[in-house]
């Protein structure tokens, strides 16, 4: 199922939802047709599509909105703060290629501080799918959760198979005694990778795909820190505020500490091209992940990393 | 007061070139090709005649100023300078590569832009600030910001042309690519515009309106300037989008466009007046 199958499902079952995009349609080309007056396209007009899902919150509805990850979380943040936070309203947000998934747009359109901002927000629930069937397996819960919500929309397809979502916990895909990958989004992918390159060096290792990154699964965290010699935390957001910080604010908060090394961007935009390129020149793929983890080269060869697909 | 100039084969010529630049970035990943042609004379026709900026006063303060604020039409912006000498027409072949800064929106790592953009609305808030601070100086320079019909969805536009009214900044030139289209679809079957001149000069403007692929209107519009003592300058250039490719040209559908090679090379013909190109690439691609 596609992520807007699944929204015109949920919308046509239930006439509390209201679908609405700041003119970005990739997600909803076909919506319109379907939900009639119950879709609504503002333009490019950010901040007043997020006031108006406030409105229409108000008065029951269940607004599901759209736009590209910066504008909606930037252009847009005081209005989700203080018209959908503020009120704890159920405004849903659904984010178009944040982190590296903007590939070849440029800084303005590179969302890599999206968690550290959604989640400073009272009331506001923050969740990265890390793939297409993560994606649809956890919005059914998200959609009839009571608060408002941003997720970060993944639709790229893996072949991996996921277990059943929990709002608030994280997928344990491995345990691992010597290190220990803590990931979302579309890293995930190169998570795996990295996984196996670091077993077939005789390690044992752990991954972790975050998913719920507020509430985060402080467990998971816990544990794994406890557990295994070295944590890595691996996201495409800037160092600070996302996952690194998230786990660093969990140990201190238990007056625990652990050995972690954060694969982030650090103080800087990444290099805009397609997004295999994004990856080979900021150290993502997994193979880079693996040897900066080992501190050594290996024998493996990355495999080909495919370049998503957003037209319909 | 601008040249009395009546023959723009010279500005027709390169504006050619800078169209068959913009076809041959628009593969290997892709650009915003309709846009990009819109604004293709436009831009040509600043630089060449109206603007003083060139690749050698760029460090000088009293020279103009033109800032890009939809962005993603900076294809047409890179080929103008390729073919004006601000920029190695090689270059224009790293197109998304790493190993340069060519990419689908502006960055002020390619000598000649002013100021990066793709986030819409915040140019035309950047050039009051450079025209207040001419006008604070007593400077003589001209700051021109073009701006894309869709991109005056975001409210910060308008904003932008109150404040200019304020401040009665004569020396700012806001230019409208008025190409009819915003990503998906026709901007009067979305968030209407018209009627955009009386919009404008309600809020305090001095407007021309014109067709914005003749050169000829281009001077006549601008040779004007000031158009009024104390007020904004606004052109609306009616434009249309894909202009000189007929197969895309108005098309809902081709908004961002990664054509393959084949498509490319018939491209470039059909630009030349050949027939129009039979297109199989995908439609629309969403960046």
């Amino acid at each position: 199922m596609t992520y807007e199958e699944l929204l015109t499902e949920t919308a046509l079952a239930n006439d509390r939802y209201i679908v609405m995009t700041a003119e970005n349609r990739a997600l909803v080309r076909n919506i319109p047709g379907k939900l009639g007056n119950r879709f609504i396209d503002t333009g490019i007009t950010e901040q007043t599509m997020i006031g108006a899902a406030a409105g229409l919150a108000l008065r029951g509805r269940i607004p599901v909105v759209h736009a590209l990850a910066s504008f909606l979380t930037m252009r847009a943040f005081e209005f989700v703060r203080t018209d959908a936070g503020i009120p704890n309203l159920p405004v849903k947000l659904s984010s178009f290629i944040p982190g590296f998934l903007s590939d070849g747009n440029g800084p303005t359109h590179q969302a890599v501080e999206d968690i550290a901002l959604m989640r400073g927000i009272p009331n506001m629930t923050v969740f990265a799918p890390a793939d297409e069937q993560d994606l649809i397996n956890m919005l059914p819960q998200i959609w009839a959760h009571p608060n408002p919500s941003y997720v970060r929309i993944n639709t790229r397809k893996t072949d991996y198979n996921h277990s059943p979502f929990e709002l608030g916990k994280a997928e344990v895909v491995a345990k691992g005694t010597d290190i220990t990958i803590l990931t979302y989004g579309l890293l995930f992918e190169q998570a795996l990778i990295a996984v196996e390159i670091l077993k077939n060096e005789g390690l044992s290792v752990g991954l972790i795909n975050m998913r719920s990154l507020k509430p985060v699964d402080e467990k998971a965290i816990v544990e794994s820190s406890q557990t295994s010699k070295l944590v890595v935390t691996l996201e495409d957001h800037f160092q600070t505020g996302g996952l690194y910080t998230i786990v660093a604010e969990t140990l201190l908060k238990y007056q625990l500490t652990a050995k972690v090394l954060p694969f982030a961007l650090n103080e800087r935009w990444f290099k805009p091209s397609l997004l295999p390129n994004v990856l080979e020149y900021e150290g993502f793929t997994g193979k880079q992940i693996a040897e900066k983890i080992l501190g050594y080269n290996t024998q493996s060869v990355q495999p080909e990393i495919l370049t998503p697909q957003f037209s319909e | 007061m601008q040249s009395l100039k009546t023959n723009f084969s010279d500005l027709e010529a390169i504006a050619l070139k800078v169209r068959e630049h913009i076809i041959r970035m628009s593969t290997d990943g892709g650009c915003f090709v309709g846009a990009s042609l819109s604004a293709t004379d436009l831009i040509v026709y600043l630089y060449a005649e109206f603007l003083n900026i060139n690749a050698n006063n760029l460090d000088d303060p009293n020279r103009d100023y033109l800032f890009l604020s939809k962005g993603h039409d900076v294809p047409a912006l890179y080929g103008t300078f390729a073919e004006l000498g601000l920029l190695d027409p090689e270059r224009l072949k790293n197109h998304l590569s790493t190993s340069d800064h060519i990419y689908w929106h502006p960055n002020t790592h390619i000598p000649g832009i002013e100021f990066h953009s793709g986030s819409l609305g915040h140019l035309p808030s950047v050039a009051i600030g450079v025209a207040l601070d001419i006008k604070i100086r007593g400077g003589n320079n001209k700051v021109i910001c073009i701006i894309g019909d869709g991109e005056l969805n975001e409210g910060t536009c308008w904003e932008a042309v109150l404040v200019a009214n304020a401040y009665k900044l004569d020396n700012l030139i806001f230019v409208i690519d008025r190409n009819q289209f915003q990503a998906n679809m026709a901007t009067e079957d979305l968030i209407p515009l018209e009627p955009l001149h009386d919009k404008f000069t309600a809020f305090g403007a001095a407007v021309k309106r014109i067709n914005g692929h003749s050169f000829d209107a281009l001077h006549e519009a601008f040779s004007a300037y000031p158009f009024q003592t104390g007020k904004l300058n606004v052109v609306i250039a009616d434009t249309v989008r894909g202009k000189g490719l007929p197969s895309i040209e108005r098309r809902a559908d081709r908004w961002f466009c990664n054509f393959n090679a084949a498509e490319v090379k018939d491209l470039l013909k059909e630009l030349h007046g050949e027939r129009i190109t039979q297109l199989t690439s995908e439609t629309l691609v969403v960046r």
